[in-house]
């Protein structure tokens, strides 16, 4: 269970601020455990380097060297039935020892059973592709080139996924801003109305509680709206909100409450 | 043989109405204003919900259309990413004048609560807005109120002189 902890100024602190935290790690048991995981480890033992092996959470884990991934891929769809690639991304241990972590997530339907394939990679080294096994990986790769920077080699066609092409910085490193960077935050001024447009338009405005009473361009009191810009005094009378002019409309009837019919019987 | 009911002579001569050209003209524009397709987000199931029979838009006139060039008014129901900005500008620019927009739901308000990097802080960094639609998701009746005071805003205008060109810059 989880250590107790006072709540009673939870909400005057921040509720997340350490970017860099690292959870806990559920407990680790040996591959011998299981029979089936023992024998793929086994397999997999005689022709690549394993250099460490576990099972957690009733998968089991094995860390690779990083340019072994295509061949224990290879053995591990067409001798052990793991057939599906189904996840693959990459973890950012940049500000622990400039690594990245990649792990491949495999399933085998026949044998219900799942493993991780693991391998760390130094800043800037590129990741080899396994496109060519799996097709899930092609947009693995690619959303992982967009999101963390990481390149894959021999894959067909090394763009970005989600983000547009010309969009600079990886965002989900953990040094990126939530909030976005500078070129981020002006991102579409500057590409739609160039970058002399941005003292016009101005800077985002990402604080969502503030509210001004006093500023009739982006705000107005319910019930007493004001024409925008108006200089707001204080003693800005009632506005009544109805459906249409008093007067009538060219051609339009008016709703009116009197005559209008409420049906109460929903069987009519 | 079917026999005619309606009395022509009654109210002392032949149906005919006498009104300015401004007001006719609002009457026309106020009364088939055809939205531009624009669903983004959620906001984009009330905006179809508001469309479908229950709430029934076409008595207003409102028509969806799913080209530019045949709306008047742009519905931006939903939130907008950075990567869409340059598309919802392009369709903007290739709607016809008059054009009005009205911006549904928090997201296209403000952002709403995509406070991230990728989301637009509200569609009027790009293009100018005629009406702001509070709410996550605002409800199909407020839509139609809406479209609504948007009717009543288009009535306020002069019709004969063409309608001063928005910009946001
Ligand atoms: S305002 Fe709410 S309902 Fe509308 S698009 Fe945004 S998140 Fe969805």
């Amino acid at each position: 269970m989880r250590a107790y902890k006072p709540k009673d100024d939870v909400q005057a602190k921040a509720y997340y601020t350490d970017r860099f935290y690292v959870a806990p790690q559920v407990p680790k048991s040996s591959v011998e455990e299981d029979e089936i995981f023992a024998n793929d480890l086994a397999v997999i033992k005689a022709k690549f380097e394993v250099k460490d092996a576990y099972i957690q959470v009733e998968q089991m884990v094995i860390h690779i060297n990083a340019n072994d991934i295509y061949g224990v891929l290879e053995l591990m769809r067409d001798e052990l039935a793991y057939t599906q690639l189904s996840e693959m991304s990459a973890i950012d241990w940049l500000a622990k020892d400039d690594t990245f972590e990649i792990f491949y997530q495999m399933l085998s339907m026949t044998k219900r059973k799942r493993i991780r394939v693991k391998y760390f990679i130094k800043n800037g080294q590129a990741v080899d592709s396994v496109e060519k096994l799996f097709r899930s990986a092609d947009w693995s790769e690619r959303e992982m080139f967009d999101m963390f920077g990481i390149e894959a080699n021999n894959h067909p066609f090394m763009k970005r996924i989600l983000l547009p092409y010309d969009w600079q910085g990886n965002p989900l490193l953990k040094t990126y801003p939530l909030e976005g960077d500078e070129f981020a935050a002006w991102y579409e001024v500057d590409k739609i109305y160039g970058k002399e447009a941005r003292d016009i338009i101005g800077p985002e405005l990402r604080d969502t509680a503030h509210v001004d009473r006093y500023d009739s361009e982006r705000f107005a009191r319910l019930g007493h709206e004001v024409p925008k810009g108006t200089e707001i005094t204080g003693d800005e009378p009632a506005v009544s909100a109805s459906y249409q002019e008093e007067g009538g409309v060219f051609l339009v009837k008016k709703l009116d409450k009197e005559s209008s019919i409420v049906i109460d019987d929903p069987q009519r | 043989m079917a026999q005619h009911k309606v009395n022509y002579t009654q109210n002392g001569g032949l149906p005919i109405a006498l009104t300015s050209v401004d007001k006719i003209v609002n009457w026309g524009r106020s009364n088939s204003l055809w939205a531009l397709t624009y669903g983004l987000a959620c906001c984009g199931i009330e905006m179809m919900a508001s469309g479908a029979s229950r709430y029934d838009f076409d008595r207003f006139g409102t028509i969806f259309r799913a080209s530019p060039r045949q709306a008047d008014v742009m519905i931006v129901a939903g939130t907008l990413t950075k990567k869409h900005a340059e598309f919802i500008k392009r369709l903007y620019d290739q709607m016809t004048e008059p054009r009005w927009v009205i911006s549904m739901g928090s997201c296209a308000n403000t952002g709403g609560m995509f406070n991230t990097y990728a989301t637009v802080q509200g569609v009027d960094r790009i293009i100018p807005v005629d009406l702001y639609l509070p709410g996550c998701a605002p409800r199909p009746e407020t839509l139609q109120y809406g479209v609504m005071l948007l009717q009543q805003k288009i009535r306020a205008n002069k019709a004969g002189n063409a309608q001063k060109a928005k910009r946001l810059m």
